[in-house]
């Protein structure tokens, strides 16, 4: 089994080391970098709660491999907030409209909609909720969820207006 | 949920990756995107000695307009394919098929070289391929090949491709700017495999049209052309064309299959509503004479 030496950005900060081939992105993102926001629900791609932004775009970090992100730039919901606690609009909306209740999908949910509203991209209410199929809540019933994505995509639109 | 160990390689050129599949002598997996094979991997379905990592190999990459159509890299991403203004200009069809391909976040990392050349009966991009009269190109040390796609596929995740071959890109050929794309499935969420679809495009000029192709999804142990139908709409007038035969001429050419989902019945019933409401669709209404 084959051992590679990798460098990433985790969250802005620079992480180098050793991994595994057959790490999955999570399990080094958890067991490696600390990063246990990234919820592992299904380990096949179908609940969506392990996804992660790497170099812009969202992505289900139990199908890639740690040793497929070496140089990439890997964002995980640790990472949204300001340094001073202060929410990402995304948290803050799904705060607000109760868009969570037990929270074991919410990682996958809020880096998703981090993703896809990040500054210059301006998504329809449609796009999301198209591109929040992919994420299963078994709490909310997802109305919660819905309305937080209608406050975003009217946010968006704003500020690119 | 872990995958046995294997040991990992990110070849930078197809020359080297072949070298690599023949080395292992089928003990290689080729990883594209991986959202297939991870999920085999972490189940223990799949248990490689060697992975083959052909996303950082440059030549496999991109979207360029080439002799008149659409050339795309095996390991350029489904999204980057649906993002891409060329599709959007020069195929409308396939922008319209990418769409449907698994969920945004499966689509920032799924190649389209990896859906092709894993022929899974109930997917977009193989059918796609296939009505659009792409061509799938390889290399393997014995050369480079062109294959048509409606002769690549030969079972369910059977194809001919041999076992240190690996598709480098996947070449749509010219259709004319104003074709009309026709896509329609049924999955039970959005993002699932469908239950049955069907893809294609229809060239129409001076109230005729002039090129059909068509095919099926999940109507097969392969996507299935729709032959008879594309020969009946070739050079039909759009004044005067027969809906009824074309979608029964376009299911004489199926071969549903029961599982757990759906009966082969219905996938027939169900394939027939959804290809007359596609063809109304594109070609506009026809009340039956
Ligand atoms: S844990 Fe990755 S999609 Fe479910
Ligand atoms: S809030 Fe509990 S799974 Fe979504």
């Amino acid at each position: 089994m084959s051992e590679h030496q990798i460098h990433l950005r985790i969250n802005g900060l620079s992480w180098s080391g050793a991994v595994e081939a057959r790490q999955s992105l999570a399990d080094f993102l958890r067991e490696r970098a600390g990063c246990t926001g990234v919820h592992l629900g299904c380990e096949h791609g179908v609940c969506g709660a392990c996804t992660v932004v790497v170099d812009g775009r969202a992505v289900r970090s139990c199908l890639m491999l740690a040793v497929q992100a070496g140089g990439s730039e890997v964002v995980t919901a640790e990472g949204l907030a300001a340094p001073d606690g202060t929410l990402h609009p995304v948290q803050q909306a799904l705060l607000e409209e109760h868009g969570l209740q037990c929270g074991f999908c919410t990682p996958g949910i809020v880096t998703t909609l981090a993703a896809l509203t990040a500054p210059g991209r301006t998504p329809s209410e449609e796009e999301l909720l198209a591109a929040l199929s992919g994420n299963l809540c078994r709490c909310t019933g997802y109305q919660g969820i819905r309305r937080a994505v209608r406050r975003l995509a009217r946010a968006v639109r704003e500020v690119a207006s | 949920m872990k995958p046995v160990p294997f040991d990992y390689y990110a070849p930078r050129t197809v020359e080297e990756a072949a070298r690599l599949l023949a080395e292992a002598a089928g003990g290689a997996a080729v990883l594209a995107g991986g959202q297939t094979l991870l999920p085999l991997l972490n189940l223990r379905m799949s248990q490689p000695l060697v992975l083959v990592d052909i996303t950082r190999i440059p030549e496999l990459k991109g979207i360029r307009e080439a002799e008149g159509g659409l050339w795309v890299g095996a390991a350029t991403t489904q999204n980057e394919l649906l993002e891409s203004p060329l599709t959007a200009r020069l195929l409308p069809a396939l922008a319209r098929a990418v769409r449907h391909v698994g969920h945004h976040a499966t689509r920032n990392r799924g190649t389209v070289g990896g859906s092709i050349a894993l022929g899974e009966p109930a997917a977009e991009l193989p059918a796609t391929a296939v009505a659009l009269g792409a061509e799938v190109e390889t290399y393997s040390p014995r050369g480079r090949r062109r294959i048509p796609a409606r002769e690549f596929y030969l079972a369910p995740y059977a194809t001919v491709l041999e076992g240190d071959e690996l598709v480098t890109g996947i070449r749509f050929p010219p259709w004319p700017a104003e074709h009309r794309p026709l896509f329609a499935e049924l999955a039970r969420r959005p993002g699932d495999f469908a239950l049955v679809g069907v893809v294609g495009a229809l060239a129409v000029a001076e109230g005729r049209v002039e090129r059909a192709g068509l095919a099926w999804f999940a109507m097969g142990p392969t996507p299935v052309v729709a032959r008879r139908a594309e020969t009946l709409l070739q050079g039909a007038a759009l004044a005067d064309w027969d809906p009824a035969a074309v979608v029964e001429a376009a299911l004489a050419d199926t071969a549903p299959f029961d599982d757990h989902h759906a009966s082969g019945e219905y996938r027939r019933a169900v394939g027939g509503r959804l290809l007359a409401r596609a063809l109304e669709e594109a070609l506009g209404r026809r009340e039956a004479a």
